[in-house]
C-alpha cells in the first residue's frame, strides 16, 4: 500500500515538475538570445520580444522552483531506505547542483528582474546568460544522478553495510547514460520552448487583421520558434537514437518492453501501433515497419533483439526468482507517444519555414496558424511520455540491478501520513496550475509592451516589480 | 581533523547563511502587515527582499543536498521522521514562493489581498517550524534500531520545541525589522524600528530561556559562551535599531544567529539526530557517507562557496540603496479589467 502509494506521489510530483522544467531551460536560453539581439542592434522589437516572452518565462519559472523544492526532500520523505542505499553516491550530484546551478540560477535571476535600470546593459545581459546557463548545469546533475540509477557505474555494493558507495565519481558523472539522457533532454527543452513561442505567436499572427495587434513582434518570434523546434526536433531524434542503442546495451529489458517484444528476433520490425491486448498472446492487428527495431536497438538492419522471455529467464538466473518485467502497455505507448508527439512539431517546424521563407511579407496560411496553436499540448506530453517510459521501464528496479523499489520506500511513514501528502500536493498542484495558467493567459493576451515611441518606456523596467 | 566533523561544521555553515539570510526575508514577510498601512508601503517593504529571496532559500536546498550526501542516514531519518512537519513546511514554502512572485503581477486588490495572506503565513509557519525541529533535533528523538522515528507528529510539539519556536519566530521578525529599517525610508522605517523595540526584549527572555535550557539540559558548559554571544548580540541590535544605527544593528542581530546555530550545533555534537534511547543515537560517524565521498565534496564546497559568497555579497551591494515610496509607484503588474497594456 505504502509503496503504491509513495509512487503515485512521486510520479505526480516529478511529472508535475517537469512540466515546467523544461520550457525554463528552452525559454531562458531564447530570452538571452533576443536580449542580446537588442543590446548588439539596439533594435526595439527585439526589446520589446525580450521583455514579452521573459514575462512568460517568469511566470513559468516560479512554479518551477517551488515544485522543486519539493522534489530536495522528497527522496527523504518516502524513500528513507532509498536515500540509506545510494547516499553515498547520489548526494553528491545532488549536492553539487544546488552549490553550482540553483544559486547561479537563483542569484543571476534576481539580479536580472531587478536590474534593468541598476545594471550597465551588458552586465545585465551577462545575468539573464549566467541564469540560463544556471539551469543547463542544474539538467546535467540532476540526469548524472537519475543516470546512475538507470546504469549504476563507478560504484560498488558493500555488503557490511548494505549501501551502494562511490568508487569513482568522474565515472558517474561521465556516464555515457547521462551523457545521451542530458542531450536528448535538452533538445526536448529546445523543441518544448520552441512550439511555446510558435504557439502563441501564432495565437496574435492570426488576429492580426484586428487592431492593436503586434506583427513586428510575433513575425520575428515565430521565426526564431521554426528554427528553435528545427534544431530541437533533429537533436531529439539523434539523441533519443543513441539512447535506444546504451538502452538495449545497459537494460535490455526496456528496449523489449518498448515494442512489447516477447520472443527474441532478427531482424525486428517496428510497430507504429498495435489493436490488441499487449500480452503476448493475442495481437489482432499492428501495423509494422520492417527491420526498424533492429535499427533502433543495435544500429544495425539485421541486429538481433532479445525479447521479454529470455530476458526474464536470464533476469531469474542472475538475480533469483522474480518478476522481471515492466508494465508493458505502459512502456509500449508511452515510447509512441514520446515519439510520435515529437516528431509531429518537428514536422510543424518544416511546414511553417516554408511557409514563411519570404520574410515578412506574405501572411502566413490560417490554417497553419491554428495547427500551431493546438500543437502546444505536444512537447509537454511527450516530454511526460518520455519520463514515465524511462522511469517505469526500469520496474521492477529502483536502482537498476541494485535496489529494488519495494525495498526503497519508508518503513517507518505511517499510511495515514503518505495519504495525506499524496492529496494535499494533488490538491497544492492542481491549484497551482489554475493560477497559472490564468496569469499565463492575461500576460499572452495582453501582448508584447508599445514601441518605444509611443509610451515612453526610457525609464525602462521599474526597478521594484512587486 | 576528522571529514566528518568537518561536514558537521559545514552542514552547520549552511544552515547558519540559510538562518541570517532568509531569516530576515521570513521577518519581512511576517511584518508585511505591521510595517505597511497602503499597497505603497507594502510594495516597499517586500521590494527589499524581491532580488534576493529566492538567493536566500537555495541555502536551504543546499544545506539538504549536502546533508543527503554526507549524512545520508541523518537525511533519511529526518526527514521520514519528521513527516508532517515536513509537508507543511513544503506547503508553506510552495505558497510563499509563488505569493512573491505572483502577487504584483495583476493590479487587483482582491489577488493581491489573497497572496499577501500566503506571504504573512507561509513566512510565519517555516519561522515557527524551523525553531521547533531544530529543538527537536537537540533534545532527541524517539528511533529504534535501526533509525527510524518511532514517535507522531505530536512527539514533536513538546514545550523545549514550542519554546525554540517561538524563539525563531521572534528572532526572524526582530532581524526582519531592523532589515526592513536599514533598507527603507521614511513611515516603513519608523514602524519597522517600532518593531524592533518590542520584539528585541520578548526575544531576549524567550530566546535566552531557550539557550539556557539547551545548554543545561543537553550541551557541553563551553556552549553557553556563544549563547552569551547571542544574548549580546540580540541587546545590541535592539539598542542599535533604536538608535537609528541600522547597520550596525543588522550586523548585531545577523552575529546573534550565528551564535544561536553554533549553540545548537554545540550541544549536539558529535550526534546528528540523538535518540531517547542513546544506543540508537545517529552519529557523525554512524550516519555519514564513505571518505571517498566526502572527500570529493569536500573539494567542490571549497572550490564553490567563496564563488557564491562573492556574488551573492555582489547581490546585495548592486541593491544596496534604501527603498523609498517614489521607487515603487507607478508599477502595478496587469490590470485585470481593461486588457490594455501595463508594463
Ligand atoms: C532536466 C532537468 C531537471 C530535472 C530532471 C529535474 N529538475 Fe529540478 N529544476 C530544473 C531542472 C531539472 C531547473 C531547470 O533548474 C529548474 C526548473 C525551473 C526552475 O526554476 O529551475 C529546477 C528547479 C528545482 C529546484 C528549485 C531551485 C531554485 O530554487 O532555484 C529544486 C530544489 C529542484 N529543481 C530539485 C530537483 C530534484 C531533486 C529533481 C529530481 C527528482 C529534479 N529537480 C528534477
Ligand atoms: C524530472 C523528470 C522525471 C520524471 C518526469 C520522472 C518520472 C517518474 C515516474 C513517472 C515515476 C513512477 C514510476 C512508477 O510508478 O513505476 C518515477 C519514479 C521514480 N523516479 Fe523518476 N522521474 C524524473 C526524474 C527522476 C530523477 C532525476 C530521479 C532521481 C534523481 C528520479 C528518481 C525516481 C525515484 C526514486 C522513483 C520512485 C520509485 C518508482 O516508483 O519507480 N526520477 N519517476
Ligand atoms: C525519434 C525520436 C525519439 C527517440 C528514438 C527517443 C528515444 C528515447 C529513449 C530510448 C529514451 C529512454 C532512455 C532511457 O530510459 O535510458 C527516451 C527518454 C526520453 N525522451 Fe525520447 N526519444 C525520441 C523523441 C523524443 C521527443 C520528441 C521528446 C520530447 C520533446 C522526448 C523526450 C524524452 C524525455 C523527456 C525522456 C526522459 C529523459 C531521458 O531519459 O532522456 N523524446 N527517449
Amino acid at each position: 500500500m505504502n509503496l503504491d502509494l509513495a509512487r503515485w506521489q512521486f510520479a505526480i510530483t516529478t511529472v508535475y515538475h517537469f512540466l515546467f522544467v523544461p520550457l525554463t531551460i528552452g525559454l531562458s536560453f531564447l530570452v538571452a538570445g533576443m536580449q542580446t539581439a537588442w543590446v548588439r542592434t539596439g533594435d526595439d522589437r527585439y526589446l520589446r520580444m525580450t521583455r514579452f516572452w521573459g514575462k512568460l518565462f517568469l511566470i513559468n519559472f516560479a512554479i518551477g522552483v517551488v515544485t522543486g523544492i519539493v522534489q530536495e526532500f522528497q527522496f527523504g520523505m518516502n524513500w528513507s531506505d532509498y536515500s540509506r542505499f545510494v547516499g553515498d553516491v547520489f548526494g553528491a550530484p545532488l549536492a553539487i547542483e544546488g552549490l553550482l546551478a540553483f544559486f547561479l540560477e537563483s542569484t543571476f535571476l534576481g539580479l536580472w528582474i531587478f536590474g534593468w535600470d541598476r545594471l550597465p546593459k551588458r552586465v545585465h545581459l551577462a545575468c539573464i546568460w549566467l541564469a540560463s546557463i544556471g539551469t543547463m548545469l542544474s539538467a546535467y546533475f540532476i540526469l548524472a544522478a537519475n543516470s546512475w540509477m538507470q546504469h549504476p557505474v563507478g560504484s560498488v555494493v558493500n555488503d557490511a553495510t548494505g549501501r551502494a558507495e562511490l568508487k569513482d565519481f568522474g565515472a558517474v558523472l561521465t556516464n555515457s547514460t547521462a551523457v545521451g539522457a542530458f542531450a536528448h533532454t535538452l533538445t526536448a527543452c529546445f523543441v518544448t520552448a520552441g512550439v511555446f513561442v510558435l504557439a502563441i505567436s501564432a495565437w496574435h499572427l492570426r488576429r492580426a487583421d484586428r487592431p492593436g495587434t503586434h506583427t513586428e513582434v510575433f513575425r520575428p518570434s515565430i521565426r526564431v520558434a521554426l528554427v528553435t523546434l528545427l534544431v530541437g526536433s533533429l537533436g531529439v531524434v539523434v539523441s533519443g537514437d543513441l539512447q535506444a542503442r546504451l538502452m538495449t546495451e545497459q537494460q535490455p529489458m526496456k528496449m523489449a518492453a518498448a515494442e512489447a517484444l516477447y520472443d527474441t528476433v532478427a531482424p525486428a520490425s517496428f510497430s507504429l501501433v498495435t489493436v490488441g491486448s499487449l500480452d503476448g498472446s493475442q495481437e489482432v492487428w499492428s501495423l509494422r515497419v520492417p527491420r526498424v527495431l533492429s535499427f533502433m536497438a543495435t544500429g544495425s538492419f539485421d541486429g538481433t533483439v532479445e525479447g521479454v522471455h529470455d530476458l526474464q529467464a536470464r533476469s531469474e538466473q542472475t538475480f533469483g526468482p522474480g518478476d522481471y518485467t515492466p508494465s508493458i502497455p505502459t512502456t509500449y505507448w508511452t515510447f509512441r507517444l514520446m515519439i510520435g508527439f515529437g516528431m509531429l512539431a518537428g514536422l510543424l517546424s518544416l511546414v511553417g519555414l516554408w511557409l514563411t521563407r519570404k520574410r515578412a511579407t506574405r501572411p502566413i496560411p490560417r490554417w497553419f496558424l491554428t495547427s500551431s496553436i493546438v500543437a502546444l499540448f505536444l512537447p509537454f506530453a511527450a516530454n511526460t511520455a518520455g519520463w514515465i517510459f524511462t522511469e517505469m521501464g526500469r520496474q521492477p528496479w529502483l536502482v537498476f540491478g541494485m535496489l529494488r523499489t519495494a525495498d526503497g520506500v519508508s518503513p517507518a511513514v505511517s499510511t495515514t501520513s503518505v495519504w495525506i501528502s499524496l492529496i494535499v500536493f494533488t490538491l497544492l498542484y492542481g491549484g497551482l496550475a489554475v493560477v497559472e495558467v490564468g496569469l499565463m493567459l492575461r500576460y499572452v493576451k495582453a501582448g508584447p509592451p508599445p514601441p518605444a515611441g509611443v509610451v515612453p518606456i526610457a525609464t525602462p523596467t521599474p526597478s521594484v516589480s512587486y | 581533523m576528522e571529514l566528518t566533523t568537518l561536514w558537521f561544521l559545514l552542514i552547520a555553515l549552511l544552515w547558519t547563511g540559510y538562518f541570517v539570510l532568509e531569516g530576515f526575508d521570513f521577518g519581512v514577510g511576517m511584518l508585511l502587515p505591521v510595517v505597511s498601512r497602503d499597497e505603497t508601503d507594502r510594495r516597499v517593504a517586500l521590494g527589499t527582499i524581491g532580488p534576493v529571496w529566492d538567493g536566500n532559500e537555495v541555502w536551504l536546498l543546499v544545506a539538504g543536498g549536502a546533508t543527503f550526501a554526507a549524512f545520508p542516514e541523518w537525511y533519511a531519518s529526518l526527514f521520514s521522521g519528521f513527516y508532517l512537519a515536513l509537508l507543511l513546511l513544503l506547503v508553506a514554502l510552495i505558497l510563499r514562493g509563488t505569493a512573491l512572485e505572483y502577487r504584483g503581477k495583476l493590479d487587483d486588490d482582491r489577488w493581491r489581498r489573497r497572496w499577501d495572506a500566503a506571504i504573512v503565513g507561509g513566512s510565519f509557519v517555516p519561522a515557527l517550524l524551523w525553531g521547533v525541529a531544530f529543538a527537536d533535533i537537540v533534545r532527541g528523538v524517539p528511533l529504534d534500531a535501526d533509525h527510524e522515528y518511532t514517535g507522531t507528529f505530536f512527539t514533536l510539539l513538546n514545550p523545549f520545541a514550542l519554546l525554540g519556536g517561538v524563539t525563531t519566530v521572534l528572532l526572524f521578525a526582530l532581524h526582519g525589522a531592523v532589515f526592513l529599517a536599514l533598507k527603507t525610508t521614511g513611515d516603513v522605517r519608523t514602524r519597522a524600528i517600532g518593531v524592533a523595540k518590542v520584539t528585541g526584549p520578548l526575544l531576549v527572555v524567550a530566546g535566552g530561556g531557550f539557550l539556557v535550557w539547551a545548554v543545561l539540559a543537553y550541551g557541553p558548559l563551553w556552549t553557553l559562551v556563544p549563547a552569551g554571544v547571542a544574548a549580546v548580540g540580540l541587546v545590541a541590535g535592539t539598542l542599535l535599531a533604536a538608535r537609528g544605527r541600522e547597520g550596525w544593528a543588522f550586523l548585531a542581530t545577523a552575529g546573534a544567529i550565528v551564535a544561536i546555530v553554533v549553540t545548537l550545533f554545540g550541544t549536539l555534537f558529535p550526534d546528528v539526530l540523538p535518540a531517547t534511547d542513546p544506543a540508537h543515537s545517529l552519529t557523525t560517524t554512524n550516519a555519514s557517507s564513505t571518505a571517498y565521498t566526502l572527500t570529493i565534496m569536500t573539494w567542490v564546497a571549497v572550490a564553490l562557496t567563496p564563488i557564491v559568497l562573492a556574488y551573492q555579497a555582489w547581490t546585495f551591494w548592486v541593491f544596496r540603496r534604501r527603498l523609498t515610496r517614489d521607487d515603487v509607484a507607478g508599477e502595478a503588474g496587469l490590470p485585470v479589467r481593461t486588457g490594455a497594456h501595463a508594463r
